[in-house]
């Protein structure tokens, strides 16, 4: 490899910086940031952060979409579709289910039994 | 569209997801929470569609009508008491979208960016075959855990001999075939990995007994965050990596919380094997003679309850199973409408899923701040008059505290020894899970009621009324 190259190669890295490194430091604050918020979910509610963390998750849907977008049909297409079918049963089953959990939650009203 | 936009608007998608999370806090917030995960999931959904790589629209728009149908109505005729199962059939879909990302990626990978066809860039197969390899596992695992939830496969661990060994030598295989893909880009080494990665996934959850599901269900959780995480590596997205990152840690968060709730470690737990209907039997005086337990009818729990000032229920997996929530509201509204004073205490691992308990009662109509967490109410049993434990066995075992010998030493309990008398429905004598006696039912305060827990507690009801 010429000296040429390596400079060239060299400059891009410190240029741009490399894209592994960016989108590992992403992930490495995103776990910080989940363990914090998570840590202060109620216990209450650890059914309905599973089932939200589920649709949430469904969000590779965008990986599928990608891979049903092209023109031409090909194996690549088909499992794209097949990605973005499941992707949706999870995105409306989980959104739905967890706000049918979540809208049961009701606090104490004042006329239920004798409050001391 | 630029990419400078799309990073933006997948930004503040993951943004929204976060906050999503964050609303559930309190019961308060935690509504307008999974607003703004719709709203999240729909920039990054729009953003991807004005993608110039997307071009048509008919496949995905199907997929996404039929899906969306399919899990529409499942989500809204499901019964609560089948929550968990729902939970573990939607992991499994999870990681197997991802499987299928990362097939396409795989033989489509000019559409992403990484590649080639035949010479993909090695990070990216990298990233790929986690990606597809943790979304097998999740997917076969998530499978195991829906049956054994659903009662499709006995709950029992199904164990075999030389069982770790047969894992061990699995995941060794997958990494040298990771190892072979990256080196030769070779299609059966990616269909390899797949496919030894849905075995292990079997492998490893089939040995794991049904009341160790919430933490199964809580790592398989985890995993399908992790999943997400290896697609958006391969995919160079944001928006996929925090998202992944964000449910992979609130799983592994989840299982750490039901381990502790059960004093086992993680490993221990996935080594499998831990109770079941087989396991020994232990009578803790070593006598083997039959002990006498002091039995009472529904008519005496009501007379005892109604007399108390206050009274703390104990509801575990069995009220589920009997479906006794709603008569166990029933019986509260009444004891309350006679000046008792109700409260609710729930165990960490208490029934099939994280916080599972919390819901049903929900559903059942209990106020949520009737309902309480073991730290919350444990010091309570001693000014109690009556504990109610209805469905629950070995979280209430007196000698997980006090016999280091027992399968459970070590697990806090909910120490309802300490209230003035202990009901306690249960079938049968028959030891609970863990396959250890409980003391408690032989003890002078404490009334055994023989019999299934919804008919138990409407009999109460009855005579209350």
């Amino acid at each position: 490899m010429g000296a040429e190259k390596l400079g060239a190669i060299a400059a891009e890295t410190v240029s741009s910086g490399d894209p592994f490194v960016f989108l590992f430091t992403v992930f490495v604050l995103s776990i910080f940031i989940g363990f914090y918020v998570v840590w202060s979910v109620t216990p209450a509610l650890h059914s309905p952060l599973m089932s939200v963390t589920n649709a949430v998750s469904s969000v590779i849907i965008v990986g599928a979409l990608i891979a049903a977008g092209p023109t031409e049909m090909g194996f690549s297409k088909v499992m794209g579709f097949f990605a973005v079918f499941l992707a949706s049963v999870n995105i409306f089953g989980g959104f739905i289910v967890t706000n049918r959990m979540l809208a049961m939650f009701k606090r104490k009203t004042k006329n239920l039994g004798p409050n001391k | 569209m630029s990419e400078t936009f799309t990073g933006f608007a997948y930004l503040a998608a993951a943004v929204f997801f976060i906050l999503a999370l964050r609303g559930l806090s309190s019961p308060e917030s935690a509504r307008k929470g999974n607003i703004l995960g719709v709203v999240g999931m729909v920039i990054a959904i729009a953003t991807t569609l004005v993608d110039p790589k997307v071009l048509t629209f008919d496949l995905i728009i199907t997929g996404m009508i039929i899906g969306g149908l399919i899990g529409s109505l499942v989500a809204i005729k499901i019964n609560m008491t089948a929550l968990p199962q729902l939970v573990a059939a939607f992991h499994s879909l999870v990681g197997l979208a991802a499987v299928f990302v990362a097939v396409a990626a795989f033989f489509a990978p000019e559409a992403y960016g990484i590649g080639v066809f035949g010479n993909i860039q090695m990070g990216s197969l990298v990233e790929m075959s986690l990606g597809a390899a943790i979304g097998a596992i999740t997917f076969s695992g998530s499978l195991v855990a829906f049956c054994k939830l659903q009662g499709v496969v006995g709950g029992s661990p199904f164990i075999f001999k030389g069982q770790h060994a047969l894992n061990a030598l699995l995941a060794i295989v997958l990494v040298l075939t990771v190892v072979w893909l990256v080196k030769t880009n070779s299609e059966l080494a990616f269909w390899l990995i797949v496919g030894l990665s849905i075995i292990i996934g079997f492998t490893i959850i089939l040995p794991i007994g049904g009341a160790d599901m919430p933490v199964v269900v809580s790592m398989l959780n985890s995993y399908s965050g992790w999943a997400a995480c290896g697609i958006g590596f391969t995919l160079s997205n944001t928006a996929l990596i925090v998202t992944g990152a964000l449910v992979g840690s609130s799983g592994a968060i989840l299982s750490y919380i039901m381990c502790k709730g059960m004093n086992r470690s993680i490993v221990n737990v996935l080594l499998g094997g831990f109770g079941g209907e087989v396991a020994v039997s232990v009578s803790s005086d070593g006598s083997g003679k039959e002990r006498a337990v002091k039995s009472g009818s529904g008519e005496d729990a009501a007379f005892i309850m109604k007399n108390a000032s206050k009274v703390i229920i104990v509801p575990g997996y069995g009220m589920a199973v009997a479906q006794a929530q709603h008569a166990l509201r029933e019986m509260s509204d009444l004891l309350k409408n006679e000046g008792v004073e109700v409260a609710y205490a729930i165990h960490p691992v208490a029934g099939r899923m994280p916080g599972h308990m919390n819901v049903l009662l929900a559903e059942a109509n209990v106020p949520y701040d009737e309902v309480f967490e073991l730290e919350e109410i444990n010091t309570e049993f001693s000014t109690a008059d009556v504990a109610f434990v209805i469905g629950a066995n070995d979280v209430t075992n007196p000698s997980a505290k006090t016999d280091p010998t027992s399968a459970i030493y070590g697990m806090p309990i909910l120490e309802v020894e300490n209230a003035g008398t202990v009901l306690f429905i249960k079938r049968s004598m028959a030891s609970g899970y863990a396959g250890v006696e409980n003391e408690l039912f032989f003890k002078d305060n404490t009334m055994m009621l023989f019999a299934d827990a919804k008919v138990m507690t409407e009999s109460i009801v009855q005579s209350l009324g």
